[in-house]
């Protein structure tokens, strides 16, 4: 065993579960897609139902009751955006999240949208 | 987008739409910076844990690893109430192209950094920018207040596209980043208002 074994310890050490043991090794959501800026709402406080959902589904219904990003989601419950993507497609399946698609892909952005952002970005 | 609940107060929490902008350039040349002298949060990290990707860490001596982190830095800026900015560092090493098609996907623009002393490390994010179609303006980073370059040299010397803004800034600066947000969604207006003229 090498001298600086022991240098790692608690945070720097990393997470001592690995993240998909979390999601049964699942690495995919059951259903559809979660955009990283997709908007999730939890549709019923928690503790309304849910068997056999893990601590960190019932944070995500927490953490959702004001409407958040996926993204946001992710860096506030420290999960990565993968385990994140898979923990919602069961809370959705459960219908205890919706989920808002961010403006289709392929839409142009509308100009009355771009000048908003300009003069909201001026306004700062 | 005009979703309304009501919650248990009786008060109404609209979903806001919100908007992505790409920032990439080379390594080192300031993404990080950029997202948080601009950022209205503490910049957040998050991270994708890929699995099974070619090309992911050297796996010599360590065959049974398959899984790989990689952190993207973000930011948000609050337009209005139901309008966000969100900001994406992209991240830098080449074998995670692939997390850029998502980003970019719905993406409003990208800023690509420049340094000047290394201009090469941004020719990829061009490069990628250009053959997605994706609209972007070249922000060169002058960190040491120092303008070595005009930005019409910067311009010339990357070969860009005409009409492509290039601008000076210190990515430090919240001023200079927030100018540098408004030439891009700008130029995405110009663009847009090109494109529908001569449909």
């Amino acid at each position: 065993m090498p001298a600086d074994a022991h240098d790692w310890l608690d945070h720097d050490a990393g997470p001592v579960v690995r993240p998909y043991a979390m999601t049964q090794g699942r690495v995919a959501p059951s259903n559809g897609e979660f955009d990283l800026v997709a908007f999730i709402v939890a549709t019923a406080p928690d503790g309304a139902s849910g068997a056999g959902l893990l601590p960190e589904h019932h944070a995500i219904v927490t953490a959702a009751w004001e409407p958040i990003s996926v993204v946001e989601l992710a860096s506030a419950l420290d999960l990565s955006i993968g385990v994140i993507r898979v923990l919602l497609g069961d809370l959705r399946s459960a219908g205890l999240i919706s989920m808002y698609e961010p403006p289709a892909a392929s839409a142009p952005h509308d100009v009355d949208v771009l000048k908003a952002v300009v003069n909201g970005l001026r306004a700062l | 987008m005009d979703s309304v609940r009501s919650d248990r107060n009786g008060a109404t929490s609209r979903i806001p739409v919100a908007l992505k902008i790409l920032i990439a350039g080379g390594f080192g040349a300031g993404k990080t910076t950029m997202v948080g002298s601009v950022s209205e949060i503490r910049p957040l990290q998050t991270e994708e844990v890929l699995t099974g990707v070619e090309g992911a860490d050297d796996v010599n001596g360590v065959e049974g690893k398959t899984t790989t982190t990689v952190t993207m830095d973000f930011g948000r800026i609050t337009i209005t109430d139901d309008l966000q900015l969100y900001l994406f560092g992209t991240p830098g090493q080449d074998r995670f192209w692939f997390l850029w098609d998502e980003l970019s996907q719905g993406a409003l623009g990208a800023v690509v950094l420049a340094d000047t002393r290394r201009l090469a490390d941004c020719f990829p994010s061009i490069d990628y920018f250009e053959q997605r179609g994706t609209p972007f303006v070249v922000a060169v980073n002058c960190f040491d207040s120092e303008q070595r370059f005009a930005a019409e040299a910067v311009g010339r010397a990357l070969d860009l596209d005409e009409g492509v803004p290039v601008v000076l800034f210190d990515a430090r600066e919240p001023v200079g980043a927030r100018n540098v947000l408004i030439e891009l969604v700008e130029y995405v207006a110009r663009r847009q208002l090109t494109a529908a003229a001569s449909r």
